[in-house]
């Protein structure tokens, strides 16, 4: 006899198991089936175990530089075992609050590897046992995992992946860094305030290329200034590991290829959605480029089976695949009769991104070439840190935040950040964008002094001409 | 400091209105009381009386200006103690801004519009935020609207009111007004967004929006017309009728009334009444009628009101009153409790004042349920649009000499057919049937009318 319940959800990373609290908040009768660790790659081996490392690091900066604070510290150094533990310590905490918080809403945790066997049906695999499952209503989400080079796997000594590099045994003195985005921009940042020798190699014109173009030059200014060589335009094209390190021959922009000796190389291209061997096939479940088809709210191609998060396309991040879990949730209740839920689909011009590198970066809708395409009259407002009192007293000067605005109707159409603690800022943008405020109330917002986010105030008045310190 | 006068918002439902003249010009001494100005709203011509007394400093808006919004300044009064010479510029931004503090002592609680004598009020920093902005005046009936769509909404043109809202609570959003745009081609059936890579594009019922207000066909026929300009009644009849009949599940229930013994009464007591001047019409008859009722059914003297019903212990009966250019609805107050001489009176006046236009908001709003009769054209039975928020209207056809079986034996009688037409959100069909069971008794045995 197979469990029958109202809801599985295969995975419990950010998406499945939000997914799953909401179901139970809903009263449903929830499965979820995990293969690994609850809490998925976020939480166990993403965003949190880095932000440890980067917290780890950017202290180590801080000490290092003492002396421009009116301090002094003597014989600085770090422990590497120990920063590693403390980030695993910290996933663990996490790790055991999920736990708890599917104690708490009832929700039956499955180990084991998860594969629909047929309509509303799963079985999970774990060892020699088999457990089958039974549920109206099916949310695959399964994530992602880092996209291997084609011509050289990830090996976890040499060559690695954010996973390995999140645990280093050892520190690399020189470090080859492919790929700069999100990803490959923070281990970058963290093993250069750590004391390698960092390179990073690009294939496009200009890093982090999500980003809008102003806060890639920053970047690439205040990262080649902290020391890390940058390569735009570049590509590897072969990588050799030997006793001591890696070769990497590299085609420049120039199109010629030079090799270099690395210590270690750390991957980071992009990722590939977990779609394999869950079943898909079996019931017919529709993917296109790697990713499940989805509508606006989760439902694939067949009916009883939704797809959240990374396992169903851009962009990979969490709190993405946390809100299109609610969402399909929700709109499974609406299917099932319940009126008092409202799912509404997302919008993705108002998903937030985030990199806490050093400095931060933080964007929400359209890049400044980006609106200029779609056809917008624009007014940009662009503040410095530089005109903000409390950057200044913080030490943090550099940096600045950026507006864009549609000039015929006022609408914020795009807000670019790079310096401290813009990821804690760039929430006041999403809030001005879901509510669809235009200049006018940004305006008319009284913002607290001293604040970093009053630079948020002056790059909207500035896009208006009207910035009062600069 | 000059006062500003403001367009007033001479009934709840008010926004704007025609500045039809002016009884006063720069210069006059005004007190307390005096006629200040004439405005046209949506339905009648109404006196502007000065609150305070002063000077009027400067006209700011011209006689015959249509279209002023609620809240618009539209004269300054300079106070008796003060220089006349004083800034007559009243609305200009710097000013307010620069000095703020004196004036907030005398500023009435703004904005909020009363059904009471129209306020004066003092200049408030508004004035600032209008030079930014020009944000629609709070109504009565506030629209939800984010910031964004309201300024789409003005630079399109298009009404908010007439846009279903797709945020939460029906707040309109942008997305909304994307569907609205004047002359936009019909929606794509799969309302998924380009951005979503969508196999199947089904919306969550209560997700799918309200088919967009269709645009009005802009007027490109060929056929040689005259186009003439909507009058604030007709756009109002025409805001409220298509509310009603889109938000409103109707439900019509239809008896046949014999008239016979009514006629008779009604001949008996106009030649009593004759010598206090008094004619009493079938419909003054039927008003009293369809107030008594209501008061037998009170599950249909109701209104439907969100999350809650009201149920009135009092039946005023709003009567269409056909005028020129439109319809007016004066009320008939406690028309249960009323005698019908009373009615009759009441009635003449109101159906006279209607036409001259000078109802005032009072003697036309509010209501808990409306007759509308159309016998006197020669109409059989019809069914009319209930007027909301009322949850009910009896529509009236005409008396005629028909062929009627009277205790099994085929006759002739005179009779007319009565639909009521039913808010079901608000009355089941039984409900209505009762109250349309005890109009067909009280009418047929009308002695109840004068007992």
């Amino acid at each position: 006899m197979a469990d029958t319940y109202d809801l599985i959800v295969l995975g419990s990373g950010p998406g499945g198991y939000v997914a799953a609290i909401r179901g139970a908040q809903l009263g449903m009768k929830v499965a979820i089936v995990e293969r690994e660790r609850l809490g998925g790659i976020c939480l166990n081996w993403g965003c949190i175990p880095t932000k440890a490392l980067l917290r780890s690091s950017e202290i180590y900066h801080y000490m290092q530089n003492a002396e421009a604070y009116g301090l002094s510290a003597d014989n600085v150094s770090f422990d590497l075992a120990k920063v590693v533990e403390r980030s695993r310590k910290v996933s663990g905490q996490l790790n055991a609050g999920v736990k708890g918080l599917m104690k708490k809403n009832k929700i039956t945790v499955v180990e084991g590897f998860g594969a629909i066997t047929g309509k509303g049906k799963l079985s999970v695999k774990q060892g020699d046992k088999t457990t089958e499952l039974e549920a109206k209503n099916i949310i695959i989400a399964t994530g992602a995992r880092a996209r291997d080079l084609p011509f050289a796997k990830a090996d976890g000594e040499r060559i690695r992946t954010y996973r390995h590099a999140m645990v280093p045994p050892a520190m690399p003195t020189k470090l080859l860094v492919i790929g700069s985005g999100a990803i490959g921009v923070e281990f970058a940042s963290f093993y250069n305030d750590m004391g390698a020798e960092v390179t990073i190699v690009e294939m496009v014109d200009r890093i982090m290329p999500v980003e809008d173009a102003e806060v890639s030059d920053f970047m690439l200014k205040a990262l080649t200034k902290q020391g890390i060589t940058i390569q735009t335009g570049a590509g590897v094209e072969k990588l050799e590991t030997g006793a001591n390190g890696v070769t990497a021959t590299i085609k420049g922009k120039d199109g010629k290829s030079t090799t270099g000796e690395y210590s270690h190389v750390i991957v980071a291209i992009g990722i590939i959605s977990n779609i394999e061997n869950i079943g898909l096939e079996t019931v017919g479940v529709k993917s296109e480029r790697g990713a499940i088809l989805i509508d606006a709210y989760g439902r694939t191609n067949v009916p009883g089976i939704w797809a959240i998060g990374d396992v169903a396309g851009a962009p990979w991040l969490a709190h993405k695949a946390s809100h299109e879990g609610v969402t399909a949730v929700e709109a499974i209740a609406q299917e099932n009769g319940n009126k008092d839920v409202h799912p509404h689909p997302m919008d993705k011009g108002n998903i937030p991104g985030c990199t806490y590198a050093r400095p931060q970066v933080a964007s929400v809708g359209m890049t400044e070439a980006r609106a200029k395409e779609a056809g917008h009259a624009l007014k940009v407002g662009k503040f410095p840190f530089i005109g903000n009192g409390k950057a200044i007293a913080l030490g943090e000067a550099e940096g600045f935040i950026k507006t864009i605005f549609d000039a015929k109707t006022g609408e914020l159409l795009g807000a670019h950040m790079v310096g401290a603690e813009v990821t804690e800022l760039i929430q006041g943008y999403v809030v001005a964008r879901q509510l669809e405020t235009t200049e006018t109330e940004l305006m008319q917002t009284v913002f607290a002094h001293p604040t970093l986010s009053e630079m948020m105030h002056e790059s909207v008045l500035a896009a208006y001409g009207r910035a009062i310190h600069y | 400091m000059p006062i500003e006068l403001k367009m007033p918002a001479l009934s709840p439902t008010m926004e704007e209105g025609t500045l039809a003249k002016w009884l006063v010009k720069e210069g006059d001494v005004v007190r307390s009381g005096d006629l200040l100005a004439e405005i046209e709203t949506d339905k009648a011509t109404m006196e502007f009386e000065a609150v305070d007394e002063g000077t009027i400093g400067e006209i700011l808006v011209a006689e015959g200006s249509e279209g002023v919004k609620v809240g618009t300044a539209i004269a300054t009064i300079i106070g008796e103690d003060e220089d006349a010479a004083a800034p007559a510029k009243a609305a200009a931004p710097a000013e307010s801004k620069a000095a703020p503090a004196p004036q907030q002592a005398d500023a009435p609680k703004a904005e909020t519009p009363t059904q009471e004598a129209p306020k004066q009020e003092a200049p408030k920093q508004e004035a600032l935020a209008k030079a930014d902005t020009a944000p629609a005046p709070s109504e009565g009936d506030r629209i939800k609207a984010s910031p964004l769509a309201r300024r789409l909404a003005q630079q399109q043109g298009v009404d908010l009111a007439s846009l279903s809202g797709s945020g939460p609570n029906g707040r309109v959003v942008k997305a909304d007004l994307a569907d609205a745009k004047p002359g936009a081609k019909a929606p794509e059936p799969a309302p998924a967004k380009p951005a979503d890579a969508a196999p199947v594009a089904k919306t969550p019922a209560s997700d799918a929006k309200a088919a967009p207000a269709s645009p009005p066909p802009t007027a490109t026929s060929d056929i040689p017309h005259e186009a003439s300009k909507l009058s604030n009644m007709r756009k109002v009849i025409a805001r409220r009728l298509t509310e009603s009949k889109q938000q409103v599940p109707h439900i019509y229930l239809t008896v046949d009334i014999r008239l016979d013994a009514l006629l008779k009464l009604r001949g008996e007591l106009n030649t009593a009444l004759e010598a206090r001047g008094v004619k009493l019409s079938v419909n003054d008859m039927l008003i009293k009628a369809l107030a008594l009722s209501l008061l037998e059914v009170p599950s249909c003297n109701v209104q439907f009101a969100g999350d809650q019903l009201l149920t009135f212990s009092r039946a005023d009966i709003s009567v269409a009153v056909s005028i020129p250019g439109g319809l007016i609805t004066p009320v008939v107050a406690d028309a249960g409790n009323k005698g019908l001489a009373g009615i009759a009176t009441e009635i003449k006046d109101l159906a006279a004042r209607a036409k001259a236009g000078k109802l005032q908001p009072h003697e036309y709003q509010g209501g808990t349920a409306s007759l509308s009769n159309m016998g006197m054209f020669g109409i059989k039975q019809f069914e009319a649009v209930i007027n909301p928020p009322q949850a009910m209207i009896m529509a009236i056809g005409a008396g005629e000499q028909r062929p009627y079986v009277i205790d099994g034996k085929l006759d002739v009688a005179t009779v007319m057919s009565a639909t009521g037409s039913f808010d079901h959100r608000a009355i089941d069909g039984a409900d209505g049937a009762q109250l349309m069971a005890a109009f067909k008794r009280l009418v047929e045995n009308p002695l109840g009318l004068v007992a």
